[in-house]
Formats: structure tokens, sequence, C-alpha cells
């Protein structure tokens, strides 16, 4: 019975949405707020409800709403599929969404676009619901698109200054760039398969296609290229730290919980394919690591709080990454959950500070906030905790789970896992680094206020969540292809467990007790260049701007004065030219009329003569 | 008869808001809205009223008998010209599309209109009329006057009331539209005499000419008479120089017309016509065309970026979108067919109602220079919040109907030449570019402070319901295309099996 109304999960969000697009800022106030975040918190419910349903009886079922169109073979529904990766994902949209939308209520409170802000949200959250509910592919790249549309507002939400508008629009744009990668790969798999029901299609791909084929290769790439671009991974990764320009509860709930792990989730709903593409899961892994790694490099150098978590987040996508190219899906899905309860928690704990600190984005301005802020003290602390993987947090269950079963690929496996600790070395410090500088030290501002009860309850709840999140168990076992038992050897372990511990020290060390120093390297010529490289983020946004977007401009100017119609003037000129010496020649003269006619008449006769002589 | 009367009544209609104006100066726009409105109301009534409509049947391209509705009446039986008017489903479409945009261009131009108002309407009617003419005539001569019938009042529409440049516009408009028509007109007269010679009987009937035994060098030249006239309306790379000037010159209703109507004929004539009559020399000829769709989809986008005019950079953006139309079309298979009907459909909602928008701007800031707005979105929130939900709808949002088109457009074209499909879709890349810059300099950024000497007001009620009707529309073409699509289906079918 509960399955039949999974419809309105999505529905209710987006009804709110409308309603409030409708009225226009209209309602009272306490309306507003009450409608944004009930209808996310009805959605909640609603889950919670058919995830009790659903575990007693864990058989996935479908849901066809209508035919969206239908021409010739091609007809997809407006339909949904629930099983336990619908769940998962359902679950941490709404009920971090929930949160995340109560905190709003608090933060956006002297905002004069409340209603707007409200209703862009809710957008986001239905359009979210649809991405993961979906059980065909377009449909699918509906509530991508619409959840792309949905940022690319909020992004620019406070559209008076234009840096909120160009980076609001780079982000769409270059998402855009993965999302046209992944629209070719919806036509390829249909023109190949002829369905793209996701279910189907990967039955008849697995009945069309041979492992290692390079239809499959495509198709995936094409794919990969939708999810690099929307979980802001290599090569399309830039538009992320850009996009913190919007308001830190959006940060929180779509550039660390939801929409950016749209492409994990994309790539794990269609495992069944990349398991006939061995060369695409490996790119998949390649480009996670790298990702992981060079993001992990740059975080630590960034000094404004929300580009360091949104780095962070980078890397931590990158991991998932990692997990799915190396076959260890529910390790990448149960990383996605964990880390969308701390990386919100740490979101919403910096959108706390920025609040308090009359909008200070500059970790060196801050300091000694610890005794003044204690609710956001205990977030950033168990939300760092739990970014690092220190053992008992939630992020230490699912990275290590990671790491371990990167280690157990064959071939590349052990390099995935050193790189991995890498990374995970570089995550604890930098976390820490964030820990250190804003909350011990000396008090360099003073915070105006403190966290009311809309912002203090979600901290909390998402403070327990990081904590115990470890300790879930997720009901996804039927959708991946098992894994097999093997475990690492028993040092192999012991190393993962120590490594974030290792950061945490050196962290301490270096920023809190500044007994290691390390001047001496930053300052030196090498030290300089290397901190300037990774502080740019590799220089990756000066290289694309060299390559694409000044060319572009250029070419778009060159362009702009219509070289075609170059073309169409000339046709003009050259009548007008004819035109002025033909009435030039209407001088009203009798003496030129005459000699030209005598001239002409001689030049006829000529020319008669020429061609027949015997008439004369 | 219907479909006469429904001519005649836009004819008589454009005579009657003439007149008017000696009453009262406010009267032409009333009448011009409630005639466009009868019009609609009179073709609607008909058609539920047909036992046929509810269960349309697949018709054959050559046996009027079972189209929708056929009229047919002797007027130079010398020659073999008739008054013979047919309608299938996709001329349905277009019809539609004709009287509820003529409605929405009424409105466009409620209030920026001051001068010879009567005559303003009469030639908005008389336009029309030229266009309803064109999707439904089926005889070619008539075919071809209807089709210089709609030029004619647009040609002054946009020469006495359009903006600082009109006389460029105007002339610049007329001469494509009238040298490219003369290569269809050397066509029309050639095919005929070629059906001549080989029956003996002078027609001019679209249903007699079809299937004309011709040689393979005759049917290349004539084919090609046909799709410049068409590729031009369309327009297509690189015979669009005429749009932006028309486009942006134009008055309002002007605009709104000629994008979301006039362009849908030139796309009409291909799917018609150029393909059906010539079916070979159509199908060896696919390869360039598409080459033009694709290469006109890019070009548009990449010209439209740079714009600092908000008309044209409207106006360049029809370029780009009737790209993917042209594409469609000699994509020729119903995935991609569908796609271009579709994107004639939704292109005539989302442009029109962007034109509007342009409009409301000029009447109030006197300028169509984005370099001097910005900001508008904290005067006109109203306004804003219509404007992006038209631009998101024409850079192919999902769940609206401008993306339903597009994807089709693309799938049916990824099956045919996939490395095309990759070029077309850049133009999904390029064209979130242009359409989100728009956005940026018009609505959002910083506040201009001259602005709020403006007195700047927002959008009212005529204006709010007129946008109502537009994005309802492309809802529900997104959301639930069908409808459009099922009449669009059975002629698409017969089509296809006219070429080999």
């Amino acid at each position: 019975m509960m399955f039949e109304l999974v419809w309105l999960i999505p529905f209710i969000p987006l009804c709110s949405s409308v309603l409030l697009m409708l009225t226009a800022g209209n309602l009272p106030r306490l309306l507003i707020g009450s409608l944004g975040v009930g209808s996310v918190g009805i959605a909640a419910l609603l889950t919670l409800i058919t995830g009790i349903y659903f575990m007693a009886e864990p058989v996935p079922f479908e849901l066809t709403l209508w035919s969206w169109m239908q021409v010739g073979n091609f007809a997809p529904s407006v339909a949904f599929y629930f099983d336990g990766l619908t769940l998962v994902m359902m679950s941490v949209i709404t009920g971090v969404g929930f949160l995340i939308h109560l905190f709003s209520t608090e933060f956006m409170d002297q905002d004069h676009s409340y209603a707007r802000y409200f209703a862009y949200l809710n957008m986001f959250v239905a359009a979210m619901l649809i991405l993961v509910m979906a059980d065909n592919l377009l449909l699918l790249y509906l509530g991508w698109e619409g959840v792309g549309v949905c940022s690319y507002l909020l992004v620019g939400f406070w559209y008076k200054n234009s840096a909120n508008g160009q980076a609001a629009r780079k982000a769409f744009i270059v998402t855009r760039i993965g999302d046209t990668a992944m629209a070719l790969g919806l036509f390829l798999l249909f023109t190949e398969l002829g369905t793209l029901d996701i279910q189907a299609m990967t039955t008849v791909a697995k009945e069309t296609w041979q492992v290692g084929d390079n239809m499959p290769l495509i198709a995936c790439l094409l794919l990969l290229g939708g999810a690099v671009g929307k979980s802001a991974q290599l090569p399309l990764h830039t538009w992320l730290p850009d996009a913190m320009a919007g308001p830190t509860p959006v940060s929180a709930l779509i550039h660390a919980a939801t929409m950016v792990t749209a492409g994990v989730y994309l790539i794990a709903r269609t495992n069944g394919l990349f398991l006939l593409a061995p060369t695409a899961m490996m790119a998949v892994a390649i480009i996670g690591i790298a990702t992981s790694l060079m993001a992990a490099f740059t975080a630590l150098m960034q000094s404004d709080i929300k580009r360091i978590l949104a780095y962070s987040t980078i890397s931590q996508i990158g991991y998932m990454f990692l997990a799915l190219g190396v076959g260890a899906w529910t390790a990448g899905i149960f990383h996605l959950m964990t880390h969308a309860f701390f990386k919100a928690l740490l979101f919403l704990g910096s959108g706390a500070i920025i609040h308090c600190l009359h909008h200070e984005h500059n970790i060196f301005k801050m300091g000694g906030l610890r005794s003044r802020m204690p609710v956001t003290f205990w977030s950033f602390m168990i939300g760092s905790a739990a970014l690092a993987a220190l053992p008992m947090t939630s992020g230490f269950f699912s990275k290590d789970q990671i790491l371990l079963q990167a280690y157990l690929l064959p071939g590349m496996g052990p390099y995935f896992w050193i790189a991995g600790l890498v990374g995970a070395l570089l995550t604890a410090m930098y976390s820490f680094r964030l820990v250190f500088i804003v909350f011990f030290g000396k008090l360099n501002i003073e915070p105006d206020r403190d966290t009311g009860w809309r912002m203090a309850i979600p901290l909390t709840v998402l403070c327990g969540l990081s904590l115990i999140g470890g300790y879930f168990v997720i009901p996804v076992q039927a959708v991946f292809p098992p894994l097999s038992d093997e475990h690492p050897a028993l040092w192999v372990e012991y190393i993962s467990i120590l490594v974030p511990v290792i950061g945490l020290l050196l962290a301490y060390l270096i920023f809190h007790s500044r007994q290691l120093r390390v001047d001496g390297i930053v300052d030196s010529k090498i030290g300089q260049l290397l901190h300037r490289f990774w502080f740019s983020g590799w220089g990756i946004d000066w290289l694309y701007d060299q390559l694409f977007v000044r060319p572009y401009y250029g070419l778009s100017t060159m362009l702009k004065s219509e070289p075609v119609d170059a073309m169409y003037s000339l046709i003009v000129a050259i009548n007008q030219t004819f035109n002025q010496l033909l009435s030039e020649a209407q001088s009203g003269r009798m003496r030129w009329y005459i000699v030209s006619m005598v001239f002409g008449l001689l030049v006829l006769i000529s020319l008669a003569l020429q061609i027949s002589p015997e008439v004369l | 008869m219907v479909m006469v009367n429904l001519i005649l009544i836009l004819l008589v209609g454009g005579v009657l808001a003439l007149l008017s104006e000696r009453i009262n100066e406010n009267m032409p726009r009333k009448i011009a809205l409630g005639i466009v409105v009868i019009d609609l109301l009179y073709f609607l009534n008909h058609l539920l009223a047909m036992p046929e409509f509810n269960q349309l049947q697949t018709p054959l391209v050559a046996d009027p008998s079972t189209w929708i509705m056929h009229f047919k009446a002797d007027w130079i039986p010398a020659f073999g010209i008739s008054i013979e008017l047919a309608l299938d489903g996709i001329s349905l479409l277009m019809v539609l599309l004709t009287l509820v945009l003529g409605a929405v261009a009424v409105s466009a131009s409620w209030t920026d209109v001051i001068v010879r108002r009567g005559f303003f309407e009469a030639n908005l009617l008389w336009t029309l009329a030229g266009v309803l003419g064109v999707f439904m005539a089926l005889d070619l001569f008539l075919f071809f006057l209807f089709w210089e019938v709609m030029l004619i009042p647009m040609y002054f529409m946009i020469a006495i009331w359009g903006h600082e440049n009109r006389g460029y516009a105007a002339m610049k408009f007329f001469i494509f539209t009238q040298a490219s028509g003369l290569l269809m007109l050397v066509s029309i007269l050639a095919l005929v005499a070629v059906n001549h010679s080989a029956t003996g009987q002078w027609t001019f009937s679209y249903f007699a000419l079809l299937n004309t035994p011709m040689a393979e060098a005759t049917s290349h030249w004539l084919m090609l008479g046909f799709f410049f006239a068409f590729v031009v309306k369309l327009p297509v790379f690189p015979f669009h120089t005429w749009l932006p000037d028309a486009h942006t010159q134009a008055p309002t209703a002007g605009s709104v017309i000629l994008a979301g109507i006039l362009l849908k004929t030139g796309a009409y004539g291909l799917i018609r016509y150029a393909v059906p009559l010539f079916p070979d020399a159509a199908m060896e000829f696919s390869y360039v065309a598409m080459a033009l769709g694709a290469a006109g989809v890019v070009y548009g986008a990449v010209v439209a970026f740079a714009q600092t005019d908000f008309k044209r950079l409207i106006a360049y953006s029809s370029v780009s979108h009737m790209g993917f139309v042209l594409l469609g079309v000699y994509a020729w298979n119903e995935l991609a067919l569908q796609g271009a009907v579709m994107q004639m459909v939704a292109h005539g909602f989302s442009t029109a109602a962007l034109f509007m928008i342009a409009g409301s701007l000029q009447e109030r800031l006197h300028t169509r220079d984005m370099r001097e707005m910005g900001g508008l979105w904290h005067f006109m929130p109203r306004m804003g919040a219509v404007a992006m939900f038209f631009v998101v709808a024409s850079l192919g949002l999902p769940g609206l109907g401008n993306f339903v088109a597009e994807f089709l457009v693309l799938l049916g074209l990824f099956k045919v030449d996939p490395w095309m499909a990759v070029i077309a879709a850049l133009g999904l890349i390029t064209g979130a570019a242009y359409s989100l810059l728009l956005m940026q300099r018009s609505f959002q950024g910083d506040l201009n402070p001259k602005l709020a000497d403006h007195g700047l007001v927002d959008f009212g009620g005529r204006e709010m319901l007129t946008m109502a009707v537009m994005m309802v529309a492309l809802v529900g073409l997104g959301i639930y295309p069908q409808p459009v699509l099922d009449f669009a289906e059975p002629v698409l079918q017969s089509l296809l099996e006219t070429t080999p």
C-alpha cells in the first residue's frame, strides 16, 4: 500500500516549491518557513515509513505513473524504481535535507528573499529525489538537470553581486559539459540496446555484450563524463570551489551531502554496465584517487573556510570513485552516506561561524572560538574526526573498507592503497589544521551571537549521526554483485588505522603547539612555488581559461559582426556601384548621348562583321 | 469550408480593425484580439465536433480523402489551378500554434504601438491569414500566393512600426524572402511543366504532383529551388543574416510572429514539399542539409554569446534552435521528425515569450542594450522569474517542451550519423552559455542605479496571463508531449513511406 504512494515523497516538496513561487513572497514568514521545512519533513517521514515496510520485506518494486512519451519503440515512462540503494539515497536526501532546511530558517532569517530561497531549496529536494528514484535513464536525466538548475539558482542566489552570478554560471556550464557527454551516452545505449529502462537495459547489455567489448566501454565512459561533471572530479571539478558563493546551507545540502554524490549514484546504479567494461572501471578508480590526492593537497593550502571544505568534498568523493572503480560498491555507497552526515555537519558548522562572525570566511582572522561557540566547536571536533577517519567515527568505518578493498584489487591494488593512505594523512592534517586555527589560540573576532535552537538541533543530530553512522547497515547487498570474503593481512589494517592518527598528530605539532617548525620549508623557493601551485588548485583554472574560455570569447567576439553577412553586403555594394555608373551615364547632355550612341553603333556593326562578314 | 472561413475571418477582421480606429483608437487591438480568439474557438469547436477527430487514421500522403479535412474549388481551370486546402495532423498543430501565438502577439503589442493602430492590427491579422494559408494550401499556386501574402504585411510592420534601423531591416527581410521565393516559383512552374509533359494535364495540385516522374538531374535542381526558399525562411546558416536585423528591428508583435510562427513555415515547407515531392533527390542531399543544420546550431550559439542587444541575442538563439529542426527533418526517421515538429511548437512558445519580455524591457527602459541593464530582478521580480523560466526552457531543461524536442532530434540523428549528433550536442553547452549570460546581464548582477529613475513597473495581469498560457504550454509539452506526438505520428509515418 505504502509503495503506491512513494510518488508523494518528491511531489510534496515540489508542490511546496511551486506554491512558494506562485505566492512570490506574499505569505507570512512563519508560513514560508513552515512550508519549506514541513514539506521536506513530511517527505522524510514518508521515506522512513516506506523504509520500514521495505526492510520487513526487501523486494524491489516499480511504480509507473504515466507514459512520458512514445515514439516508435522509444517509450520512457515517468516511473520509479525502489530498492535498497534508492532507500539509502532517499533517506540521506530527505533526512539530511530536513535538518538543513531547519538550519536555514535561522541562517536566512534576515534575508529579503526568504520565500525564493525555500522555493529553490524545495525544488532541489524534489529534483534530487526524482534523480534517485527514476527507473529509467531519461527520467534520471530530468532529475540530473533539475538539480543542476537548482544548484545554479542557489549558487547565484544573492544575484546582485555579479561574482556570484559568475560562479553560478560556471557551475552550470562546466557540469553541462559532463551532462552532454552523458546525453550522448544515453543516445548510444538506446541505439544499441533499445531501451533506457535501467533494469531491462542491464539485462539486455549482458546478453548483447561481452566483458571488455568496445561498446560498453564507450557507453560507460560517456556516463562517466556525466558523473565527473556532477561529482566534481578531474577534469571537471573546477566549478565546486567557486560554487561556495551560495548560502552556506546550500553548500551543505547540494555541494556536500547530495547533488555532488549523484555521479557516484549513477555509476553504482549502472554497475551492471560498468562490470562489462573493466577499462572504464579502472578509469573510475584512477580518476578517483588522482582527484582525491589533488584536492587534499589543495585543501591544505586554503584559507577560506568554505573552500577548504569544498576541496575536502572533492577529495572525499574521489574516495567514493576509487571504491566504485575497484568494485567495492557497498563501501562506496556507505562512504557516500557517512560523508553526507559529517560533511553536512562541517558545512553547517562553518555556516554557524560565518553567521555569527559577520560573514567572515578567512580562517586566519578567526581563532579561539572554542569557548564562545561550544556547540559549533564540538560539531567541528566530531565532524573533523569523522572526516579524518579517526577510529570509531563513522568516517572510519567507511573509509577503512574502501582502503582495504582497494588493497585487495589484483595488480594496481597496493598502489591505490598507498595513494589512499597519503590522502588519508593529508585529510587528517587539513581537517585539524582548520580546527586548531579556528577554535584554539587567541580570540580574534568576537562573535556577535551564538547559535539559536534552529541551528543547534541540526548540528547536534548530525553530530550523533557522524559518530554512530558507521554502525548502520545499508540494505544494498541485493543491488550489487557479492564480494569475496578475502581479508588483507593484519598489518595492512593496522597501518590503515594508524595513518589518520599520525595526520592528527602532525596537525597538532605544526598548527597548534608549533613544535614542528615548517617555516623553513614553506619559505624556501620550492616551498613558495608549491604553495602557490597548490593554493591555486594546481593551476587548472588558469589552464582552462587559456585553453577554452578565452578562445571561446575570442571566437565569439570575432563572429559578432557576422562575417557571413559581409558576403551579402558585397552583393549590395556591387549593385550600388553599377547603379552609380549607370545613373551617371544619364547626365542629360545631348552631346554625350549622341557620342555614346554612335560609339555603340560602331561596336555593334564591328561585332556583326566579325561574326558574319557576308552581311555587307 | 471551415478552412476557408478561418482565413476569411482574419482577412475581414483586419479590415474591421483598420476601420475601427475611426471610432476609438483603442478599438483595433480589442477587435484584433477578439478576431483571433473567435478564429481559434471556431476552429476548436469544429475539430471537436468531428467524429473522425478522436481516431486519427494514418493518412495516405497522396490521397486527400484520408486527411482530416479537405476542400477543393476550381479557380483557374485552364491551368489546373484550384483553391485546394487540406489539413492533416501537422498542419493542424501549426494552425493551432499560429492562432495561439497570434493572440499572444496582439497582447504583446497592447501598449507599445501608438501610431496608426488600426493599420498595425490589420497587418498583424493579414499576416496570420497568410500563414494559415501557407499551412493549409495544397495547391502549389495558392501556396505560393499565401507565401507572398504573409510577407507583405510583415514588411509593413517592420518598416512602419520598427525600431531605429527599420528601413534597412525591412528591406533586407523582403529581399531575402523574395529572392528565395522566386527560386521556388521557378521550381513550381518547372515541376508543373514536367508533370504536364508526362501526363498531358495541367495541374498545381500537391496530390497530383507527388510522384511526378522526372530525370534525376531535373529533380535535383527543382528540389534545390524549394530547399532555398524554405531554408532562407527557417533560417539556416549561412542564409540567416536577414533574421537578426528583422527580429531586432520589428515591433514586439512582429518579432513574436516572426520567430514564433513565420520561421515554422520554412520547416513546414521542408517536411511537406521539399522532401516528399523529390524523395530521392532530397535523401541524397540530406548529408549537406544536416551539415548546414549542425553548423547553424553551433554558429548561432557562438554568435549569440557575443551580443549586447537583448533582442539580437534571442534572434541568434533562434538560428541555433532552428538548426535542430533542419537536422531533425533530414535525419528523416520517426524520432528525429517528431523532435523537429516538437521543436517547432516548443520554440514557438519559448521564443515568443522571450521576445515579449524584450519588448517589455524596451518599452520601460527605451533601450535593448544589456550593458545598460543589470539587477532588474530587484525592480521587477515577476518579470525576472518569468524570464528565468523561459531562459531555462530555451536551454533545454528536461520537463519542458524544448528538451523533448532536442532530445528526440539528437536521438534520431544519432542513429543516422553519431558524429553529426556529437557536433549538434555541442549546442547544449553553448546554448547554456548564452542563455545564462542573457539572464546575468539583464536581470542579475550589479544594480544599475540609473534604472531606478525609470519608474520600472513589473508585469501586470495582462502580461502575466499571457506568460502563464505559454508556461503551461511548455510544461505540458515537457511532461506529457503525447498529444502532440500523436497528431504528428500518422502523418510522419506516411511521409516516411514516400522515401526510399
